[in-house]
């Protein structure tokens, strides 16, 4: 009889140990296969990128200004596909970063509770819009408007989809701000209020340099997810690789550049193919250099109040 | 580019919707499907053949993509469509290569484009432009020199000049610089390429300092929008019309084809859809901006076709060279 009882105790455990292993292995799978994807994209195009650079010096794609390479006279200087990358992504930041920063020391220092549970989602509905309607909206809305204040506007130009990005992006700088700024212990503020700081006191000099590292953080991700917008670009700001600094004329990203290529008939294995890796690494490199930055300035900035 | 997107996406869409419904497959398979990609310029043609057809026979599918005329000679030499639509003859290459997959091919001339040079209707400095100008803002060595107007002809503004052309899969790309700059392919490569003119109306429309060209079909399409410019080949600007495009005295005129492998054209709908395509051509051409061919020309195409006449009247280089009425007499 105990036999009976000690035997089914003893399979019980060995079923449970089972089980415990089994999902120990699934869930290893799903970590394991994210990060065997991940490194099978930095693979491929480190490949292709290196079989690209057999046939393409590294002088004609850093020290050239020209971007040609799908016509008879091929050059390969990258600079216009960076420039048109960088003057984008630049204007975007430069109208979210604001608007993104200051909703978010209204929302987490100022709104009520009652008003910040009725626009933070609101807010975060931005985040939510499909970018190809952005990239439309772009062409078809605020370029015709912009061009009734700045006449010699091109249809395609860098500003309205840079405006509209900006737009974008300031759900994810304000969104993830604010959170760091809430997160900051009420105990500091009492503190402030108690030495005589008004409001405003407390948002700028106590709880801003509290939040530091979560802020700088999401401003950094927010240029990164700037630099890899395809949509909005391939949709609205032009397909002419010109090395520019003006906001209002035709330009090319690098996103938008593989957008035009893989939507093309180029047959696999060519050279004109094989830019499309040459440049996507290149973007890679962006954004994993800002996702370092990121990293190290949130660590270095981390003030923990425990 | 972005129309472009949709076009591809629609049939890839209709394809999954079609295979994922349970209940459709049968009628899936039964509904007879022609595939045809290529030029964008030949678009609107095949396109409201298609539709002709559709209304009439409505069992019968037609897909039409736009990928540029080599795009589509890819794709048919790959024996993946049914009929390529092309802005100029095939190519020695294109067609090696169609002999190494065992297609063959019939060449059907359609109706005659006259390639339209155009700029924003605001532009109040060009009205006529000569090829020798066209060449100099358009040879690859412009790229290092002609970023401006005013460098191109005396007079002209010091306005930066934006330029708009379809991208090196087209073969209005493959003409136009064959005709202007001397060499099929030879063209500088910093403007605003696409294969979809539609981007190329957009772009144009709305940019004050801009130059571009297109087949005419997509100037008839947005007279509104866009400002033709009269091209002078020594002969004086001459605008293109039915008349100047119809006995080649505009100097951008080339005929359109489109290209039908015989495997295809023993599949009756595919036969149906060219015999009614060679009977409408001549309407719907005109209807959406393009001239149709004199009388004369029409019968002796639809002759060649009737005879089955396998292979192409040009030599496979690529170029137009000497006329298609010639060439047409001559094959005869």
């Amino acid at each position: 009889m105990s036999e009976t009882i000690r035997d089914r105790h003893r399979a019980t455990r060995l079923q449970t140990l089972w089980r415990e292993k089994a999902v120990r292995a699934v869930l290893f799978f799903c970590g394991a296969l994210s990060l065997l994807t991940t490194l099978g994209i930095v693979l491929v195009l480190f490949f292709e990128t290196f079989a690209f650079f057999q046939e393409v010096s590294f002088a004609q794609f850093f020290l050239d200004t020209q971007w040609t390479p799908l016509f008879s006279t091929k050059r390969f200087g990258i600079w216009p596909l960076v420039a048109g990358t960088v003057l984008v992504s630049l204007i975007a930041v430069l109208v979210a970063m604001p608007i993104g920063l200051l909703s978010a020391i209204y929302l987490s220092e100022y709104a009520a509770d009652k008003t910040r549970n009725v626009i933070k989602p609101i807010l975060e509905i931005l985040a939510g819009i499909p970018s190809v309607v952005y990239g439309y909206f772009a062409l078809t809305v605020v370029t015709p408007f912009l061009q009734t204040i700045i006449p010699s506007l091109s249809g395609f130009n860098a500003l309205s989809p840079g405006i509209v990005m900006g737009i974008m992006i300031i759900p994810m700088i304000s969104s993830l701000s604010e959170d760091a700024m809430y997160a900051v212990p009420k105990s500091l503020r009492d503190g402030a209020y108690a030495l005589g700081s008004s409001r405003l006191q407390v948002s700028l000099r106590v709880v801003f340099p509290a939040a530091f590292s979560g802020i700088s953080a999401a401003c950094i991700l927010a240029v990164s997810r700037a630099i890899g917008e395809t949509m909005i670009v391939a949709i609205a700001a032009g397909l002419q690789p010109t090395l520019t600094v003006s906001p209002l004329v035709p330009i090319e990203t690098m996103t938008a550049y593989i957008v035009q290529v893989s939507l093309g008939d180029t047959p696999h294995g060519t050279l004109e193919y094989k830019t499309i890796f040459a440049v996507g690494t290149m973007l890679f490199l962006f954004t994993f250099a800002l996702n370092l930055i990121s990293n190290s300035l949130s660590k270095r900035y981390r003030e923990i109040y425990e | 580019m972005t129309k472009n997107m949709k076009n591809k996406m629609i049939p890839a869409l209709l394809a999954i919707t079609l295979s994922s419904s349970a209940f459709l497959p049968a009628l899936y398979a039964a509904d007879p499907i022609i595939k045809i990609d290529g030029s964008s310029t030949v678009y609107p043609i095949t396109e409201a053949v298609a539709e002709e057809l559709q209304a009439v026979d409505r069992k019968t599918k037609v897909i039409v993509g736009i990928s540029g005329t080599g795009g589509g000679f890819k794709k048919f030499c790959a024996g993946e469509i049914d009929i390529a639509n092309a802005s100029r003859p095939i190519t020695a290459k294109e067609i090696a290569l169609c002999a190494e997959n065992k297609i063959e091919w019939m060449e059907i001339g359609i109706a005659y484009d006259g390639l339209a040079v155009v700029v924003n209707p605001k532009n109040n400095w060009v009205s006529a432009i000569t090829i020798a100008e066209l060449k100099k803002i358009w040879e690859p060595a412009a790229q290092e020199k002609i970023k401006q107007w005013s460098p191109v002809r005396s007079g002209w503004p010091k306005k930066e000049i934006h330029l708009f052309g379809p991208g090196a899969d087209s073969g209005t790309f493959d003409f136009f610089t064959e005709v202007v700059v001397g060499k099929a392919k030879s063209s500088r490569g910093d403007f605003t390429a696409s294969e979809d003119d539609n981007v190329l109306v957009q772009g144009i429309s709305t940019d004050l300092s801009a130059l571009g060209y297109f087949g005419l079909g997509y100037y008839e399409e947005n007279k509104k929008r866009v400002k033709l410019v009269a091209v002078d080949a020594g002969n004086g600007p001459i605008f293109p019309s039915l008349k100047t495009v119809g006995d080649g005295t505009y100097p951008l005129s080339r005929p359109l084809f489109i290209y039908v492998s015989s495997k295809s054209l023993k599949k009756p709908e595919v036969n149906r859809f060219i015999a009614f395509y060679l009977e409408n051509a001549p309407e719907l051409s005109r209807e959406v901006g393009y001239i149709p061919f004199p009388k004369e020309v029409q019968s002796a195409v639809d002759m060649r076709f009737n005879q089955r006449v396998a292979g192409s009247l040009y030599t496979g280089d690529g170029s137009v060279g000497k006329s298609f009425v010639s060439l047409l007499r001559g094959g005869k």
